[in-house]
């Protein structure tokens, strides 16, 4: 660890944090442009003008919308997420929960789909051309060609319709032993799975093949050295920092993208609030959810990006 | 049995982009005794490396050796199983890359990678192996041998990583070691020190060694016999020094033909015209930010000066980093000169390309050392050559078509290589179709960028004929840049030697044989000749060499 790096790991946190401040705020006025009034929509059809007149003023709405986004933002900073609209509940407990579960389906599906996909990818990259290669090819091309939609409908309906061994729906708060928990998230993480791995094979693939290709390698090869050893000690690490960057790509779809998932199963995540926020014009919940992605995706681009610059041998002294 | 390697009747074949199959090594049979240093010699893609790498029992990607046993030390290299392969490489066999720059891991420390076979083979404790390799370090003469391994390959320069990468094959304690061009990579100046350092431990260990070269000056100051081979077939065989002064077959004697010193008519001197065609003053370029004189962070290039008379050639000769490119690029405005003033027929160009008239461009054309990228792949060559003539010269498509014609006949190429695309051309066809793009635009100066280097040396050489031809035909001027002073030297009236972005001296013809700078006496001694005892005989002043071998 020198200077240089500590300079160019501190230049990219301060552009995460910079893109996080310009994405809030987008946030901000893109909902603030949302056809349809909050107030109207609460009171519905036959409020009288002065109801809706005195909703306004009391949720602040006549403020200038600039006013609005430094109250919210300061808001969110401190940690008050205020409230929402469509119930009057404290946002932080609407979201707490089912982040919780969110973040739980994703810690899941890393769990199995990260080591899962460098496997196959890694291997196929080894075995280039042979029958296998073109097999696990195949394969996840077909998985990324298919919509997860599909996917997930028809598990459900050979699983769940045809076969019975799995629940269709997924109510996580009847979770009382582990064979109830399996037969949970059995669908939804092989389904998300599926659909996390393929890119990553791909990605994966192609990083270590062409580091396979370098002279380095043949180097290795002409030591004396194995297999194993010329992939793990002289390609693999030298493919790190494409490597984490198609990882942090695809698993930052679990956090902000599941949203087809969520509803096929039934899954209380939060991106199916999102979607149901939109539906009521909750623009505060709406707003913390879309900055709650946005900063998902920031953390694990910027995770990637660091141990990109970490493993860059040039950097080091 | 008394060799150490026997090679019978060895055939490999590659397998083509398209899936056929062709036969590239056809029935080769080669005996290396103990301790001797046998060198393949030959143009690319006669089969060389190949031929060196089938004796780790080897073949890259897409070549299989289908026929033919490959003895080394007793165990045939072709039928053992990739394991017992694998036990052999490293330890018995060793070899050391061209580009040590590229087969070192940029991700590892340097001595890590010097021991990795010890590690690999289980051949000593790693403190041991640290301290073997910081041994070798020093017989290679390296600088700093207790530390240099603790760095990272990109933090030591080229010629060090080559010496570096001998050691990392000497650690084994190797029988044999595979030289595949070890030293083509480098400045002359630096190539002496790797040579120098190679031929002492091979002595000392009385390895035997395959050095795999196009350079028959380097080989003969290495190897004991010498082997030319070309297509895949041995041509002929013998003591270096029957080869050098007996050479039977054609294609020998064709290689050393390039080496004599050759006679060439010189285009009858002019009466120096009252202005050069050609005067640059105190030209000063390079890149980075410009700082607060005007000039740029780095200046590759600093106040260069020297003027080229109508009809005359001026060569441009210095080591990689020298400037020599920078100034081509600055003379023809792809890159704007920060200072000085470049006049062309007595009239001053705008310092940007962007900024000259179409007439200022098309008299003054440049050509690039690799065809493979100076051309587009996606066009034919017709269009490639037809672009100039619409661009300068406005033609019709008819009058194009004839001139495409003129044109491919003028460098020599048949008039049907026109429908073809640049990938179905050999390397020397791609660097005439190259060179008739600026002959397209009917320019008075073409700067030539180390045209020749790409090449194998006898295809070089008819190029540099090419070149002296056309001057006499079309009254042309050239700027001639290489890094190899036979090449300068066959075609320049004078020659200005570089160092560091300067011009350090400009030499006549009949110059060259006694420079005075002390850089371009260091320079010119450093150039290998044909004579095998000009190694073990050179002297070269070690205060000159600290001051300008980095």
């Amino acid at each position: 660890m020198n200077s240089e790096i500590g300079r160019l790991i501190l230049k990219r946190l301060g552009i995460a944090i910079i893109t996080l401040v310009i994405v809030s705020f987008a946030v901000f006025f893109t909902t603030n442009m949302l056809p349809g009034d909050t107030a109207t929509i609460l009171l519905g059809q036959a409020a009288t003008p002065e109801a809706v007149a005195g909703l306004r003023e009391a949720m602040h709405l006549n403020d200038p919308a600039i006013t609005r986004f430094f109250h919210w933002a300061f808001g969110f900073v401190t940690g008050d997420l205020g409230k929402s609209y469509a119930n009057n509940m404290e946002i932080s407990t609407l979201i707490g929960n089912r982040f919780l579960n969110t973040l739980e389906l994703a810690a899941i599906t890393t769990v199995i789909a990260v080591p899962f996909a460098l496997t196959l990818g890694i291997t196929s990259a080894v075995a280039r051309g042979s029958l296998y290669d073109r097999i696990v090819t195949v394969l996840t091309i077909g998985v990324i060609s298919v919509p997860e939609f599909v996917i997930a409908s028809t598990a459900v309906l050979i699983f769940a319709v045809y076969l019975r061994w799995l629940p269709a729906i997924s109510f996580v708060n009847e979770i009382h032993s582990v064979s109830d928990m399996l037969r949970m998230y059995a669908m939804p993480v092989v389904t998300l799975t599926f659909v996390v791995s393929a890119q990553i094979i791909r990605m994966t693939r192609a990083a270590v093949i062409e580091t396979l290709d370098t002279p380095y390698v043949e180097m290795a090869l002409l030591k004396g050295a194995s297999r194993s050893r010329m992939v793990l000690r002289h390609a693999l690490p030298n493919a790190l920092g494409p490597i984490v960057n198609a990882l942090a790509l695809s698993l930052s779809y679990l956090i902000g993208g599941v949203i087809i998932i969520e509803t096929i199963f039934n899954y209380p995540g939060i991106a199916k609030l999102m979607v149901d926020a939109v539906a009521t014009r909750d623009l505060p919940l709406i707003q913390t959810c879309a900055v709650i992605f946005c900063a998902g995706y920031l953390i694990l681009i910027t995770i990637a990006d660091i141990i990109a610059i970490i493993s860059n041998p040039r950097l080091r002294k | 049995m008394t060799n150490l390697v026997e090679i019978r009747n060895l055939h490999v074949e590659a397998t083509t982009d398209a899936g056929r199959r062709i036969e590239i090594i056809k029935g080769v049979d080669l005996d290396i005794a103990k301790g001797e240093i046998v060198a393949l010699i030959g143009e690319s893609g006669s089969g060389k490396t190949t031929i060196a790498l089938s004796l780790m029992g080897y073949a890259r990607r897409g070549c299989e050796i289908t026929k033919g046993s490959l003895l080394v030390d007793g165990k045939d290299m072709a039928r053992l199983s990739e394991k017992q392969r694998q036990q052999v490489r490293g330890t018995e066999v060793a070899y050391v890359p061209q580009s040590a720059a590229a087969a070192f891991n940029p991700s590892a420390t340097i001595i890590d990678q010097v021991f990795e076979v010890t590690r690999i083979h289980k051949l000593m404790p790693p403190a041991q192996a640290r301290l073997r390799a910081i041994e070798l370090f020093r017989a290679l003469s390296l600088p700093d041998a207790e530390n240099i391994g603790n760095r990272y390959p990109h933090q030591v320069s080229g010629g060090q990583l080559q010496r570096l990468a001998a050691a990392m094959a000497l650690i084994g304690d190797p029988k044999l070691m595979i030289f595949d061009e070890p030293t083509t990579a480098l400045d002359v100046t630096t190539q002496i020190d790797v040579l120098k350092a190679f031929k002492s431990v091979m002595q000392q260990g009385g390895i035997a060694g395959v050095y795999v070269s196009h350079d028959l000056a380097v080989v003969a100051q290495i190897a004991d016999r010498i082997v030319v081979l070309k297509d895949g077939e041995v041509q002929e065989t013998g003591t270096t020094q029957d080869i050098l002064q007996a050479p039977k077959h054609p294609y020998t004697r064709e290689l050393l033909a390039a080496f004599e010193p050759r006679h060439f008519e010189f285009s009858g001197r002019k009466e120096a015209a009252a202005t050069p065609l050609l005067r640059i003053e105190d030209v000063t370029s390079g890149y980075g930010q410009i700082q607060a004189d005007g000039l740029p962070l780095i200046r590759a290039v600093r106040s260069v000066s020297f003027e080229l008379e109508k009809g005359r050639n001026l060569g441009i000769i210095g080591e990689s980093g020298c400037g020599k490119s920078t100034l081509a690029r600055t003379i023809s405005g792809m890159l704007p000169a920060s200072a000085g003033r470049v006049l062309f027929d007595g009239q001053e160009m705008p310092p940007a390309s962007k900024n000259r008239t179409r007439d200022q461009l098309q008299h003054m054309q440049i050509v690039f050392q690799s065809a493979d990228t100076a051309l587009n792949p996606a066009k034919p060559i017709e269009d490639i050559l037809g672009r100039p003539l619409t661009f300068y010269h406005g033609m019709s498509a008819q009058d194009r078509s004839k001139r495409v014609d003129e044109l491919l006949d003028m460098v020599h190429l048949p008039r049907n290589l026109r429908y073809r695309h640049p990938a179905e051309l050999s390397g020397g066809q791609k660097q005439r179709v190259n060179f008739a793009r600026a002959l397209a635009a009917e320019p008075k100066l073409i700067i030539c960028d180390e045209i020749t280097s790409a090449l194998d040396t006898v295809v070089a050489t008819a190029i540099i004929e090419l070149l002296k031809e056309l001057q006499r035909e079309l009254d042309l001027s050239y700027i001639f840049i290489s890094h190899d002073l036979s090449v300068v030297e066959a075609i320049c009236d004078e020659i200005v030697v570089m160092y560091h972005g300067e011009k350090v001296e400009q030499l006549t013809r009949e110059g060259i044989k006694a420079p005075k700078h002390p850089y371009s006496k260091l320079l010119f001694s450093s150039v290998p000749k044909l004579d095998p005892a000009w190694l073990d005989n050179l002297v070269l002043e070690p205060e000159l060499v600290r001051q300008y071998v980095g």
